[in-house]
């Protein structure tokens, strides 16, 4: 039986099955229902100098009949005050005395943090996450991700809090930011116990085609607003992991933060080195009870490959990200398409002839709507296995390799790359092509 | 004057002369879907919140999470999910009325949007378990104590699954050959096949291990003495009896019989079974729809089912008198049985009344005698109660249906030694409610055997 505790930087944990500071940690009742369904841990929605929020709030991305892929939202830390947070923390701690509760914090100057994180931590909180990520309202006022994307302020904020807190401390990173390593080394610098990532993405969710106005929209005006949910999933996971393959980030616990609804997303952001997770859009589409799924599923996972515990596979994927110039590039896959399965589409035919290769043909015979693959064609890009509809029908079969494996890097360094405009050895030299004529010929 | 009732309709299906065109003619109503269809359609769950669909099935599944796991590729879970609220989960995913439960209460419904085909789902996640033999359950750990089960239907071998979870042994004894009970010998046979029927029981007591006795029917006091000094408690899943007499003049000639009988021959003998050219069944429940529509894939030329009431009184569910009458089948309502004809000691048609009903009353119109002349006539009009064996234990009771009372809860008999569950409690419902009260009454037994508090409250139903 599989063993989903956690002890993340010194905060414990049932399982790594947290809730990110978000509107579903706004409060003590929240929380409460959230561990009794099955999560192990809790961010407090970040509390610092209660706001004022503006009503119309967030927005969603459906695509075709998803609803919510993508979602955003404009709002600000917690609305309340923090005497009323501290009282329902406290309560919280003393019903779940070994789940994790952590504070989430945002605050100016040096003096108001040493003040929080002592109330903070006198409620009994089990650790710190600092919120320099928020993309709106309190970037302006010199908080979030104002903080967040610079790396020396960060630093400093970090080095403060380092000095006033006893409880572990996470730094919660904004993706908004060119390198995600910048502000990583930064807070490691200021000596945090560990990362989160990532905060939301600022966007633009869509236009109002009758007012012209950006959703949410406030009394017919909007702004930019911090984007979150499944869409943003790889960007976090790339983010995650660039931090976790930093030599000297490495060392440092990883929760990540982006787009988890599923038991898949857990293990895949634990194999690149997470070893916390935080869900928040998630929550907020199906409430808590969506936790179970990603339980009983972690559980199987685990159990199917004697998995004992979270540490047993954390990063496993992580030697496996390698920079592109140390790919084989003698590897060959090409596609196959199964036609007791095609439903003839043909989706993978115009896929490859108009955004691809031209490696795909339809048969002349229209009672057949079974696409061939053309072999000496196909360069092995995916595209059509991508678009068919149909469950493992396409698919990408490995070839015998014809030489030895190498790569860029080894034919940079044996001169065998091409290195003028008509190289000889241009790597689309000999792949078929047809006469641009061919397209408007009947 | 008697009129004859006569068309010239041909049979919408050829007799079947092969197990292959058998298999044609009673093709899957609810196929097993292939993955893009698994996938496709678990997309679609919406994830319910206190989900409608849960609080329609009777034994309760968490729809939303299976579909959820099978959608996560997570199938393994899925199946464990559905089994541990049903035992029959592949059997119930193939064979429950999922119009009038799980289905019916998706809320896709509302928005005219076809709604989740969960039945087909539990049956893709199953399926897989059961076909690759994934062991997902275990004996619980020993607790010295011994439970008798009589009957291996669907509330007999759930109860047996459960109580050998919580560490009993069980013994099923079984009159049949067989275990499923009426869900191979009764469900027709375009629901389920014998083969997945069988392979579910197998696949769930390879890993359970309770012992089945076959061919071991309990019908004498003294076996019922032995039971009660070797185990600690008694489940009866004895379900209901055979068709139960008419008494109508005719009633005994060759070519009269009854619904039950006539489909657990089918069900065996397949294209082997002989039905003839024209077929009259009696009664408006779905057995009787069940026993025309099979009898029209046979090949009968004409078959008619008859029914004492009108249309909208019948107790069966439109759906399945849509399939019927898809299959062929014509329906003749308000004629209420008079005698069935004979000639040369063999069934030559059946007299009818015309009847109106009125507030729910009954009435025969004067002079309207009717023949429909057939070769071969099924009773639907009931199963009789297994009172006679039922009168074997002492201090059971019956209510005035003549099912065993239980109380609600422990599903325990007024005999405190013996449990009951299934048809023989209810009265004759599905297969998924004898599931559900074969394991209530499992953890039934398992608090009468394990708790020494003060007994249960009696709350008997
Ligand atoms: C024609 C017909 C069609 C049906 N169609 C459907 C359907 O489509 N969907 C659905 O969900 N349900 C259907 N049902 C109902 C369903 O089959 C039953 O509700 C269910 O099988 C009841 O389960 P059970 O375990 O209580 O009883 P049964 O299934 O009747 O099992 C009882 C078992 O006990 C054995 N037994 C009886 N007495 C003794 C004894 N004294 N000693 C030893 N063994 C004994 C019997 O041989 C049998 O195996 C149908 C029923 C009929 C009759
Ligand atoms: C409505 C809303 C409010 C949020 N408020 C906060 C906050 O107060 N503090 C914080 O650190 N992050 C906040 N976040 C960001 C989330 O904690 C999380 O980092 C982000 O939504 C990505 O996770 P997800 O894809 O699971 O939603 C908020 C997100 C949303 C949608
Ligand atoms: S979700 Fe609740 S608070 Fe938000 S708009 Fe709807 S009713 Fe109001
Ligand atoms: S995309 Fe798939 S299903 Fe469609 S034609 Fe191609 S192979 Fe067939
Ligand atoms: S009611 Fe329908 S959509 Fe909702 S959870 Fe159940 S199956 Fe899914």
């Amino acid at each position: 039986m599989a063993d989903l505790s956690i002890n993340f930087a010194g905060i414990k944990a049932p399982n790594p099955f947290w809730l990110a500071s978000a509107p579903p940690t706004n409060s003590g009742y929240q929380i409460m229902k959230a561990f009794d369904a099955g999560w192990g841990g809790a961010v407090w929605k970040t509390m610092g100098v209660p706001i004022i929020n503006v009503s119309s709030r967030y927005g969603g991305l459906n695509y075709r009949d998803t609803r919510m892929s993508g979602f955003n939202n404009i709002e600000l830390i917690s609305d309340r005050t923090l005497a009323d947070n501290l009282k329902e923390i406290e309560e919280v701690k003393k019903y779940f005395p070994h789940h994790a509760v952590i504070a989430s914090l945002m605050v100016e100057s040096r003096k108001e943090w040493e003040q929080i994180i002592r109330d903070v931590e006198n409620a009994g909180a089990d650790g710190i996450e600092l919120n320099f990520g928020c993309p709106h309202g309190m970037c302006e006022r010199g908080m979030g991700s104002a903080v967040g994307q610079e790396p020396e302020v960060l630093e400093t904020i970090v080095g403060w809090v380092m000095a006033a807190a006893k409880v572990p401390v996470i730094t919660k990173l904004t993706p908004n930011i060119s390198n995600i390593e910048d502000p990583g080394l930064a807070a490691v610098k200021g000596g945090t116990n560990a990362i989160s990532l990532i905060n939301t993405i600022k966007s633009i969710m869509g236009i109002d085609l009758d007012t012209f106005a950006p959703y949410p929209t406030v009394d017919g005006k909007g702004t930019n607003g911090g984007y979150c949910g499944p869409a943003v999933k790889p960007i976090a996971m790339n983010m995650v992991r660039q931090l976790a393959q930093h030599p000297d980030i490495s060392g440092t616990p990883i929760s990540g933060i982006g787009g988890i609804e599923t038991w898949r997303d857990v293990v895949e952001y634990i194999l690149l080195g997470a070893t916390s997770v935080q869900v928040c859009t998630a929550a907020m589409h199906y409430g808590f009870g969506i936790v179970r799924e990603m339980d009983k599923g972690l559980r199987r996972f685990m159990d199917e490959r004697g998995f004992e515990t979270i540490y047993d596979f954390a990063g496993k994927a992580l030697p496996n990200i390698v920079e592109w110039k140390e790919l084989n590039m003698s590897y060959k896959v090409v596609a196959s398409i199964n036609p007791a399965k095609c439903i003839g589409c043909q989706l993978c035919y115009i896929a490859c002839e108009d955004g691809a290769h031209q490696a795909i043909s339809v048969s002349s015979d229209p009672a057949n709507r079974i696409p061939s693959i053309i072999e000496e064609n196909c360069v092995g890009c995916n595209l059509c296995s991508l678009v068919c509809p149909v469950e493992a029908c396409i698919t990408m079969e490995k070839q015998p390799a014809k030489v030895a494996p190498v790569t860029w890097e080894q034919l940079t360094e044996t001169g065998n790359i091409p290195t003028t405009f008509n190289d000889p050895r241009a790597g689309g030299n000999g792949h078929y092509v047809p006469e641009p004529a061919a397209a408007i010929k009947r | 004057m008697v009129k004859s009732l006569n068309s010239d309709l041909m049979a919408e299906y050829k007799r079947p002369q092969s197990e292959e065109e058998f298999q044609q003619n009673f093709k899957q109503k609810k196929p097993l879907m292939n993955q893009t269809e698994a996938f496709v359609e678990s997309a679609r769950c919406l994830f319910c919140y206190d989900a409608p669909c849960v609080k329609a099935c009777p034994t309760h599944i968490d729809i939303p999470l299976f579909i959820k796991q099978i959608h996560t590729g997570n199938t393994i879970g899925a199946a464990e999910t559905i089994y541990d609220s049903n035992w029959m989960g592949n059997a119930c995913g193939k064979v429950c009325p999922t119009q009038v439960l799980c289905e019916g209460a998706c809320v896709h419904n509302h928005a005219h949007v076809k709604p989740i085909e969960i039945g087909r789902l539990q049956n893709f996640a199953t399926r897989q378990v059961i076909d690759q033999e994934k062991s997902l359950f275990h004996k619980g750990a020993s607790n010295g104590k011994k439970v008798a089960v009589i009957g291996a239907g669907p509330a007999g071998i759930s109860c047996a699954c459960e109580l050998s979870v919580l560490g009993y042994e069980v013994t099923v004894f079984e009159a049949l050959e067989r275990p499923s009970g009426l869900t191979v010998y009764g469900t027709a046979p375009y629901k389920i096949t014998n083969e997945e029927a069988l392979s579910e029981i197998d696949y769930l007591q390879q890993q359970l291990g309770f012992k089945v006795q076959y061919n071991s029917a309990i019908t004498t006091r003294e076996q019922l003495q032995s039971l009660e000094n070797q185990y600690d408690a008694i489940f009866l899943g004895v379900g209901i009896g055979p068709t139960a007499s008419l008494n109508v003049k005719g009633e005994d000639v060759k070519g009269v019989t009854g619904a039950v009988e006539f489909i657990r021959e089918l069900r065996f003998k397949k294209h082997n079974m002989p039905v003839p050219r024209r077929v009259v069944v009696l009664g408006g429940g779905n057995t009787a729809m069940d026993a025309a529509s099979e009898s029209a894939r046979m090949g009968a030329e004409q078959v008619f089912l008859a029914y004492r009431r009108s249309k909208e009184e019948m107790g069966g569910y439109s759906f399945e008198y849509d399939l019927a009458l898809s299959a062929g089948v014509q329906g003749v309502f308000n004629a209420s049985l008079r005698e069935i004809l004979e000639q040369d000691g063999y069934v030559a048609g059946v007299e009818f009344v015309k009847t109106v009903s009125q507030n729910g009353r009954l009435t025969e119109v004067p002079d309207s005698e009717f023949v429909i002349e057939c070769d071969l006539v099924i009773k639907a009009t009931g199963q009789a109660k297994m009172v006679d064996f039922l009168s074997l234990i002492p201090g059971l009771t019956l209510d005035s249906s003549r099912r065993i009372k239980v109380n609600t809860q422990t599903y325990q008999t007024e005999n405190p030694r013996y449990f009951a569950g299934g048809d023989a409690v209810n009265g004759g419902a599905e297969v998924v409610n004898g599931a559900y009260e074969g394991k209530m009454a499992a953890q039934g037994i398992h608090h009468s055997l394990t708790s020494h508090l003060s007994p249960l409250t009696s709350n008997h139903g």
